[in-house]
């Protein structure tokens, strides 16, 4: 339904976006080393668009949601939004920039005041950023409830009367209230039950269609980031290691960490349970503080060579719009040898 | 799984309340479920159904107050573990009974390292002497995969990533032979190639040990692949029990029947649009008089909400505690 892109504009552009975290350590608090929670990523979203970010804990997908809405100062890159380059933009000087681009947060639990009704907390943000009325505040917040399914009675209730699937409507409300361009959704329906995430999921989809906003969808769930995304990255250890449309990603994903990721999610079907074959990876992600040379991948790759231990592989488009960081597809251009070298791992 | 035989653990009736201020929670009501030898029993529900409840009423563990276990039985090796005496209760747990939770961090103590949590268990239940427990102990930190067996004794569990942690639970859950071993969420908190390997891990230890499982989850996924049979909870209560296959294949609950239809897949059929259940789970503040999902259930009628239906017999080894039969599209005649 919402596949295709609709436009071909560029709403997001990163590039070679760091964000590394200083530790410091001993009496004097030296500078020691680094967190490289993100290092060095670049991805496009398309005006309209969900991009999916997948990856498993710590790989840096919520510091680079965060990053791109410079809710941090990042260390190194450009960040491009609606026309703007941000990267390097003051924090006072992005006030203006902010109704443009919202977030909603995994835990609607934490990220709602306990002390605020719902009201204030859909008002916070036109209190801040807009000249309306009392009046006219009262009517958009209750229009905002009506939006995104809240029953308007409950505008002075507090948050902990409320279940974790509305609470989350809470925060998508808040998040709507500047009428943004630009969302990013931070694992939104993580702390859901199965039963209600469709529920939420639903309603972002609709929300969609109906303001033509475009999505960074973070998600650790590979099965509802295929439902939602128009197209996915796929992170491992602060680095994007395959960003590709969503059909390509998932029928014939060409990075070996993909490929795994992939094949350890279990499906609720018993029969493929028994015919599928699985790669099991063996040990733990390397720390960020300490990432191994070469391919960041190299320590767990079932598909590892020698050159993997000693370059870092370059992040290239090897097919239209599927991008791809891996030795094995060094040099190669057309289709079928790329096929011929992914089935070769 | 030997058809009909004895089962190794058989739970009946069983139902706990909470007393709460401003009132109670029927967290379990009327459970009874039989585990037989060698099994792996998968029980899938959201957050909330009665599944940590009824693991910890059955071994013991609910404080009392707030919890009430009013009614049930439970029949391990001859005897009621309801009406055993703490001291045997306590040998039991941990002893031929062996259990898992979610979170290893809370459950292992961060003061001592796992060398030694291994061994209490092995020195406690089984006398060995402290030198043969570390040597048990570093076979039983070898037979759960953890690379360096004898090193890693000496570490303390936050030196461990929160597979290895759970890999160590799962090792001192063993490490008496027992003939069940109750895991809850065990995997939930990890990620899912850190579970993947997990569950293979304990698919082998099955074979191998030819223990009885019962493997909780909210994962649809991970219950296909690797239960033998399914209970479905809801609400505080079972409302479907299958063989795995036949549970997928023919789902007979309006509740699993939805569940089933609303999780997406990485591999299967891609839905344009996702089907959800409207509604809320329920609120077990007094024990229930009509079925828990007819709020929720698209084919709810007048009899759902007069009687909370019992557990009809819907095929081989196959339960579902609806009036509505699925297969006739009409109200059973019961
Ligand atoms: N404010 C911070 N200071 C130091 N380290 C951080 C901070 N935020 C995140 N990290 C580290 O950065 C890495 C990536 O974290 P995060 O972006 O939260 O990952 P994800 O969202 O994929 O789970 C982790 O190792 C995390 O511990
Ligand atoms: N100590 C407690 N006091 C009061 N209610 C409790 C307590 N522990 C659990 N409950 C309630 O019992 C019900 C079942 O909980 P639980 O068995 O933990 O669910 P599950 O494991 O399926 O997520 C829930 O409504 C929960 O709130
Ligand atoms: S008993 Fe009634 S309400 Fe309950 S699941 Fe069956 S049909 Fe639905
Ligand atoms: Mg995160
Ligand atoms: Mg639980």
């Amino acid at each position: 339904m919402f596949d295709a892109p609709k436009t071909n504009t560029k709403l997001v552009e990163v590039r070679d976006l760091k964000m590394h975290f200083p530790i410091h350590t001993g009496l004097f608090r030296r500078h020691t080393g680094d967190v490289k929670a993100v290092d060095g990523v670049s991805f496009d979203i398309y005006e309209g668009e969900t991009l999916g970010l997948v990856g498993e804990s710590g790989c840096g997908k919520s510091t680079c949601g965060r990053a791109v809405l410079r809710l941090y100062d990042i260390t190194d890159g450009s960040i491009m939004i609606d026309g703007d380059e941000i990267g390097d933009t003051p924090q006072a000087k992005l006030r203006g920039k902010r109704p443009t681009m919202q977030m909603v947060f995994q835990d609607p639990q934490a990220s709602l005041n306990p002390r605020m009704t719902v009201q204030a907390i859909i008002q916070e943000p036109l209190d801040e950023h807009t000249s309306l009325s009392k009046e006219e505040k009262r009517e958009k917040v209750l229009a905002l409830m009506d939006q995104v399914g809240l029953n308007r009675k409950f505008a002075g209730r507090y948050p902990h009367a409320f279940s974790g699937g509305q609470r989350q409507r809470i925060g998508i409300a808040r998040a709507l209230a500047l009428n943004p361009k630009f969302i990013v959704c931070d694992e939104p329906i993580a702390a859901l039950d199965v039963s209600i995430q469709a529920q939420v999921v639903n309603l972002l989809e609709d929300l969609q269609q109906e303001y033509g906003l475009t999505y960074l969808f973070i998600s650790h769930d590979l099965s509802m980031v295929r439902h939602i995304a128009t197209r996915v990255a796929v992170m491992y250890l602060g680095k994007i290691v395959e960003l590709a449309p969503r059909e390509a990603l998932y029928a014939a994903p060409l990075h070996p960490y993909t490929k795994a990721l992939l094949s350890a999610v279990p499906e609720p079907d018993p029969d493929l349970h028994d015919t599928m074959d699985r790669t099991i990876l063996t040990g733990d992600v390397p720390s960020p503080a300490n990432p191994p040379k070469g391919c960041n991948f190299c320590t767990r790759c079932p598909a590892v060579m020698d050159i993997c231990h000693q370059q870092d592989p370059e992040y290239r488009e090897v097919l239209p719009g599927q991008f791809v960081a891996c030795h094995h597809y060094n040099d190669i251009t057309d289709a079928n040898a790329i096929r011929a070298a992914s089935e070769a791992q | 799984m030997p058809d009909g035989a004895q089962p190794v653990l058989d739970v009946r009736d069983l139902k706990t309340v909470f007393k709460v201020r401003g009132g109670e929670v029927h967290a379990v009501n009327n459970v009874s479920f039989d585990l037989k030898p060698g099994e792996l029993l998968g029980v899938v529900g959201e957050s909330g159904s009665g599944k940590s409840v009824t693991m910890m009423s059955l071994l013991g563990l609910l404080p009392t107050p707030p919890a009430d276990v009013q009614n049930g039985s439970v029949t391990f090796q001859g005897q009621d573990l309801l009406k055993v005496n703490p001291e045997t209760l306590r040998s039991v747990r941990g002893g031929k009974i062996g259990f898992v939770f979610q979170d290893p961090m809370t459950s292992l103590n961060p003061v001592y390292n796992v060398g030694m949590q291994i061994m209490e268990p092995l020195r406690k239940h089984m006398g060995l002497s402290k030198s043969a427990a570390r040597t048990r102990a570093k076979e039983l930190l070898e037979l759960v995969g953890i690379p360096d067996a004898e090193r890693r004794l000496k570490d303390y569990p936050h030196q461990f990533s929160g597979g290895m942690r759970q890999r160590v639970m799962i090792a001192i859950a063993l490490a008496c032979d027992p003939q069940v071993l109750i895991a809850d969420e065990p995997t939930t908190a990890l990620d899912v190639t850190i579970q993947a390997q997990i569950l293979e891990l304990m698919k082998d230890l099955q074979d191998r040990l030819g223990m009885a499982v019962i493997w909780i989850t909210h994962d649809l996924g991970v219950v296909a692949g690797i239960a033998d049979r399914v209970l479905v909870m809801y609400g505080g209560q079972i409302v479907e029990q299958a063989p795995t296959r036949e549970l997928f294949k023919n789902p007979q609950h309006p509740y699993t029947r939805a569940l089933l239809k609303t999780v997406p897949s990485v591999r299967g059929q891609r839905e344009d649009r996702l089907a959800i259940i409207e509604g809320q789970p329920p609120i077990l503040g007094a024990q229930p008089t009509a079925c828990p999902f007819r709020d929720r259930c698209d084919v709810a009628f007048d009899r759902c909400a007069r009687e909370n239906p019992a557990r009809f017999i819907v095929g081989p080894a196959h339960d579902a505690a609806c009036f509505y039969d699925a297969n006739t599209g009409a109200p059973r005649d019961v």
